[in-house]
């Protein structure tokens, strides 16, 4: 029969393995035996589109799709546990996750259309460590935590300081990440979760801001300032949250707060937007943010 | 006009169930036995010159075909309006993405490997990149001084008027390029011998454009090249003259391989090297009377056309009729000119000029409004053209024209007084502004001037002995209903049911030329060929007393089959004939530009955020007089096709550009509005039927791109209070102007 | 250049039909389905997982299949828009495109259509903005959205189910 159709990838696809382990500790064991040569390859919604560019430097993948290990969203005792697999789709049709996580199913909701929401996954979020990934934001926001698993065993790190330059993380060349935690701390505090792009579904953020304050007589007595699109990683910004720590919710040192995170951040010129329109829209973000609190 | 029974009617989409059920065939859809794959290799360089082409890699070349300008058997060019352009690139190179080397083989992914491991080597030379460097000639990159064309236009005095005027008020404005994004990007499959001769299926709005370039190409008598229309998702004017170029080069391939070629652009592709909006640059300046009434009117319109001339001639030419507008100005200068720069060469695209220019008088009348302290529509309705005037190229008036009326009829649809004070009233209070702004505009119909009488379309109808009629057009379905309306003009002057007509595929080698699919006449002026083949069948069938005058349709399919028994095949071909009232002077440029205008009044109302200066367009009006609707669906279907690409141009669709190449080649990063960034776009029509058109209609598919960015500026400018000039305006500009108060 | 690999078999359904494809593990969906099946209603639009013109949906669930390697779908029950139909008999959503102007060039209008099944499965009377938002992912150039919208609305009128 003839071939109908053509493919248009830009790659030498009988280069590309994609193999499906049988469940976790398999995936982990190869992991463990080639160092280095096997990486994860969870909904390919990064992966495959760097695949048919022609730039998907790495050859050798395993999909770890359907591992059950990897699934799954618990809301138990002082946590929330996300399985790295969880969808963007998952996390906003969870409504116990929406009441205590709202910025993270906002930043769920404005990532793609429906068709990559429903692939798109936490940990390929984390894993693709793109500066202007949408969900990371609202992670450090919520103090989350990640499992890093091997063949080895498992640990817990801080995601704060996962990511510790452009596209560099704290995730060796065996591990995977195996879940994400949430504490259960911050439901009652005000939340704000804001991203610009050029249009309003499917955009590329320009700036992306997530807060998050506790307010108590009056005052803010913490808060929580993370940003994505000004820096290489994605940024918590702990200078501009000192400033504001302790401020009355009437009168924060808005215009010191917005100096600081001005000197905070490091936004650059790229093809999508300017330095100078990040930082401005970070400030006036960072205004609006506070008006929302105080509105409570 | 006579009550029509099936014009007027949403006659559902000829071809809409193929189109629902997946089974439509475009051209990647289909495979020849014995198929292979084309792909180009391009050069990446702005300019110079062409010292090797090498062949590199683990590549087992034996097995691969390939072609460069030596294997052209007839002229390396793309025959357009000129021969500039080459068909592969022989010695220089003059815009990045040029076509040097042509690459085939079986297998597609060992193609593309293929295509990276050839190296073009090149010496670079310096490159022009913006309109100014062109104009200062700092290189001469083409013909002695750069101008691919310029025009004059001048009507009455306009040098005296300025001592008369109580204020002069001048300005600058600039658009930016526009990718068409069709969604279906750009293809061919050829098929070509010796003993054959070339057939070229693919995705194109003028079968007849590529038959021109394929006779060059091969330098083969007309008769031994063919081409096939396949069904086509989307054009926009991008498929009107860079199918030429894929044709040839699919076809080349074939030639030398033996084997049917299949050439499919990916979208990287597509953006980066075919055709664009032309940037523009637009100056003017206006005297005005004291009550507000233009004196004169003096415009500078410079176009960007890219490295080769093809189109900029009639996109500047279109631009340059169209800059002053439906206004009445004694004293007119319109200055014009293309020029030429490092980049691929734009082309067509949907209003093909006008948009450029209608932007700039739009915005520059808001501010001649409020120099002399009128409102802006205070100030149009002083300068409404009306019937017996003149326009700025000397054409008389002479079709009813109201367009106070399309105003007043917008105004009460957008409640734009109401929101104009109330928004005025409100601002200060809210970081989010709101503004409401209009354009008032035409779009002529056709090819300009004597253009139509040079096309000199034919259409040919045929009726068979089940009584089917058969109508053969070059007039291509790219989305915006040619099946459909042609079916139904059809229907209407035979008393038949549209299920009856049957619109051949465009085949060269099956209909005759009816010229392009493109300057928004395919209704009125080939759709006008369809009636008159239409009722050329009919008179011939009563005539010939087969049928009586007001026959029911059920006496049609015998009265057929007598008429082919008795006297041979039932037949009409029809040829354009250039209404003998209409009078273009080429030289002077001026005279009868086009048979008809569609006049219309598009009002938007956005909000800007001042915090991130995001716009958004909130509700958006569009009222035009059209003629005659022939489709109610299918007519709102344009204009509100129209009003979204508009909206991209005015504040999305930005295309970023590095020393001639666009760096922002994919969806990702090249914006064009979604399901959630369309405000709701409320779609009226008013009918003066144009004597000429099928059933009175006028042309509309370009109309909504003329007005919808200008609407949306005005509004942006009276959200904001300042001066939007450029396109698009780009939350990144816009913060800046509104941080600097400007 | 590196070394060749191995195409694999991948046993899935398509359409209800049980099928057996043969592909490099990384080969997309896209064209599996294009190629191997004959389906070729299913769009390249972008190749990059923005316009939605590929949209399939897999075990009922909306994926843009130019992003999903066909090693994923062994054992997955796959429908493409030559599934939508019964027979000669159109669905609900498919005659409304026709009738309501929702198809204009046609190429976005599998995936839209797909698009908007899942929608009306999942809500079956959708508010505009859940209409709006659940084709975002859709991007059509030819008729500014706003007839689909009436399409959808069409669709899923008070009477029967949407399909």
């Amino acid at each position: 029969m003839p071939r109908r159709g053509a493919a248009r990838v830009r790659s030498y696809l009988p280069a590309y393995h994609l193999e499906a382990p049988r469940d976790l500790s398999d995936a982990l064991e190869r992991m463990a035996r080639e160092p280095g040569v096997w990486q994860p390859f969870a909904g390919g919604t990064d992966l495959m589109v760097l695949l048919e560019a022609g730039k998907l430097a790495h050859r050798d993948f395993l999909s770890i799709w359907n591992i059950p290990e990897l699934s799954g969203i618990e809301i138990a005792g002082e946590y929330a546990f996300l399985g790295a697999l969880t969808t963007y789709t998952e996390i906003r049709g969870h409504s116990a996750l929406a009441r205590e996580f709202l910025l993270l199913c906002r930043a769920a909701a404005e990532t793609g259309g429906m068709a990559t929401q429903n692939r798109g996954t936490i940990g390929g979020n984390i894993a693709n460590a793109s500066p202007a990934a949408d969900t990371p934001p609202a992670l450090v926001v919520y103090d989350a935590e990640l499992e890093l698993v091997s063949a080895k065993g498992s640990r817990w790190v801080p995601y704060r300081g996962f990511h510790s330059g452009y596209k560099e993380m704290d995730l060796g060349s065996d591990e995977l990440i195996r879940r994400v935690r949430l504490p259960r701390v911050k439901a009652g505090w005000k939340q704000y979760y804001r991203k610009v792009g050029t249009r309003r579904a499917q955009a590329i953020s320009k700036v992306c801001f997530a807060g998050a304050a506790l307010v108590e007589s009056g005052r803010i007595k913490d808060v929580r300032i993370a940003l994505g699109s000004v820096a290489p990683t994605v940024l918590r910004a702990h200078e501009t949250e000192k400033i504001l720590r302790g401020e009355e919710l009437a009168q924060p040192a808005l215009e010191l707060a917005q100096n600081v995170l001005g000197r905070e951040i490091a936004p650059i010129d790229d093809m999508r937007s300017t330095a100078r329109y990040r930082l401005r829209v970070a400030q006036n973000l960072l205004a609006e943010f506070l008006e929302v609190v105080a509105a409570g | 006009m006579k009550q029509t029974r099936i014009i007027g009617t949403s006659v559902p989409r000829k071809e809409g169930r193929a189109k629902v059920t997946g089974r439509a065939q475009y051209v990647d859809d289909i495979a020849l036995p014995g198929m292979i794959h084309g792909a180009t290799v391009r050069n990446s360089v702005a300019r110079g010159r062409i010292l090797g082409i090498h062949f590199e890699g683990e590549i087992p070349w034996k097995e691969f075909t390939i072609v460069t300008a030596k294997d052209i058997p007839g002229k390396n060019c793309i025959a357009l309006l000129i021969e500039d352009q080459p068909c592969l690139a022989d010695g220089v190179v003059n815009h990045p993405e040029e076509p040097v080397v042509l690459l085939a083989h079986p297998d597609k992914y060992l193609l593309e490997e293929a295509r990276r491991a050839v190296r073009i080597e090149i010496e670079p030379l310096p490159g022009v990149f913006t309109i100014d460097d062109s104009l200062a000639r700092k290189q001469i990159i083409w013909g002695k001084d750069n101008i691919f064309k310029s025009f004059l236009v001048e009507k009455g005095d306009v040098d005296s008027a300025w001592a008369s005027a109580a204020r002069i008020v001048e300005g600058e404005y600039e658009t930016g390029a526009q990718e068409q994004l069709y969604i279906e990007p750009q293809g061919m499959i050829a098929q070509a011998n010796a003993a054959e001769g070339v057939t070229v299926w693919g995705s194109l709005q003028c079968p007849y454009y590529a038959h021109k370039a394929l006779v060059g190409v091969f330098g083969l008598p007309m008769d031994r090249i063919r081409v096939v229309q396949t069904e086509t998702g989307g054009g926009f004017g991008g498929k009107e003259e860079y199918p030429s170029m894929i044709a040839c080069h699919a076809a080349l391939l074939a030639w030398k391989s033996g084997k049917p070629v299949k050439l499919i652009y990916d979208r990287a592709e597509d953006m980066a090297a075919t055709t664009k909006r032309h940037p523009s640059r637009t100056r003017h300046r206006t005297a005005v009377a004291a009550d507000g009434k233009l004196l004169a009117m003096e415009i500078d319109f410079t176009l960007d056309g890219g490295a080769y001339q093809t189109l900029s001639p009639v996109v500047l030419s279109r631009g340059t009729i169209h800059a002053a507008g439906p206004y009445n100005c004694a004293n007119v200068r319109i200055r014009s000119r293309a020029v030429a720069t490092n980049a691929p060469p734009h082309g067509a695209f949907r209003g093909f000029g006008a948009p450029q220019s209608v932007f700039a008088l739009e915005r520059h009348l808001d501010r001649v409004a409020q120099a002399i302290g009128l409102e802006p529509d205070e100030f149009r309705r002083r300068n409404f053209i009306r019937e017996g005037q003149t326009l700025a190229v000397s054409q008389p008036v002479r079709e009813k024209v109201d367009m106070p009326r399309l105003m007043d009829h917008a105004f009460e649809l957008s409640r734009y007084r109401e929101k104009r004070r109330r928004f005025d009233a409100e601002n200060s209070a809210s970081e989010i502004k709101k503004g409401i702004g209009f354009a008032s505009f035409l779009h002529g119909a056709g090819f300009t001037g004597s253009g139509e009488e040079h096309l000199a379309s034919e259409v040919a109808a045929e009726a068979t002995r089940e009584g089917r009629v058969h109508i053969m057009a070059a007039s291509t379905e790219m989305g915006q209903g040619t099946n459909t309306i042609f079916s139904q003009i059809a229907a209407e002057a035979l008393g038949l049911d549209p299920h009856q007509i049957e619109i051949l595929q465009p085949d060269t080698a099956a209909v005759p030329n009816s010229g392009p699919t493109v300057a928004s006449r395919t209704a009125m002026i080939v759709g006008k060929l369809v009636e008159s083949a239409a009722h050329s069948l009919q008179q011939k069938l009563i005539q010939g007393g087969f049928l009586k005058p007001g026959y029911p349709a059920e006496d049609f399919p015998e009265a057929c089959r007598r008429y082919i028994q008795k006297t041979g095949p039932l037949e009409a071909f029809i040829k354009y004939e250039h209404p003998t009232d209409l009078h273009w002077d080429d030289h002077n440029y001026r005279g009868d530009a086009y048979g008809a205008y569609a006049w219309a009044v598009y009002v938007a109302e956005v909000s800007v955020d001042t915090r991130t200066a995001e716009v958004r367009v909130d509700d958006f009006v569009a009222v035009q007089e059209v003629g005659k609707v022939i489709n109610p669906v299918l007519a709102a279907g344009q204009i509100e096709g129209g009003v979204a690409q508009g909206i991209g141009f005015a504040l999305y669709e930005n295309v970023v550009w590095h020393e001639g190449r666009m760096v922002n080649g994919q969806m990702t990063n090249y914006i064009m509005p979604t399901s959630m960034d369309v405000p709701p776009i409320r779609v009226h029509f008013e009918e003066i039927p144009y004597a000429r058109g099928p059933a009175g209609a006028k042309g509309i598919g370009e109309l909504p791109l003329d007005g919808t960015a200008p609407a949306i500026a005005n509004a942006v400018a009276h959200a904001t209070g300042r001066e939007i000039t450029r396109l698009p305006i780009t939350a990144e500009a816009l913060l800046e102007m509104l941080e600097a108060h400007v | 250049m590196s070394k060749r690999g191995n195409k694999i078999r991948v046993e899935c359904s398509v359409n209800g039909r049980a099928v057996a494809l043969e592909a490099y593990p990384m080969a997309r969906l896209l064209d599996v389905l294009r190629e191997q099946c004959g389906l070729t209603g299913t769009k390249e639009g972008c190749g990059e997982g923005e316009c939605g013109a590929c949209s399939v949906e897999i075990d009922g669930t909306l994926v843009n299949s130019c992003l999903v390697p066909v090693l994923q779908v062994n054992g997955a029950a796959i429908s493409t828009i030559e599934g939508m139909a019964h027979g000669e008999r159109l669905a609900k959503i498919q005659q409304a495109f026709i009738t309501h102007g929702g198809a204009q060039c046609g190429i976005c209008t599998p995936g839209m259509i797909l698009a908007a099944a899942n929608l009306l499965a999942r809500y079956p009377n959708p508010s505009e903005a859940q209409i709006r938002e659940g084709l975002a992912g859709n991007l059509c150039r030819c008729t500014g959205y706003i007839k689909i919208f009436e399409s959808v609305v069409a669709a899923c009128r008070a009477g029967e189910p949407p399909a």
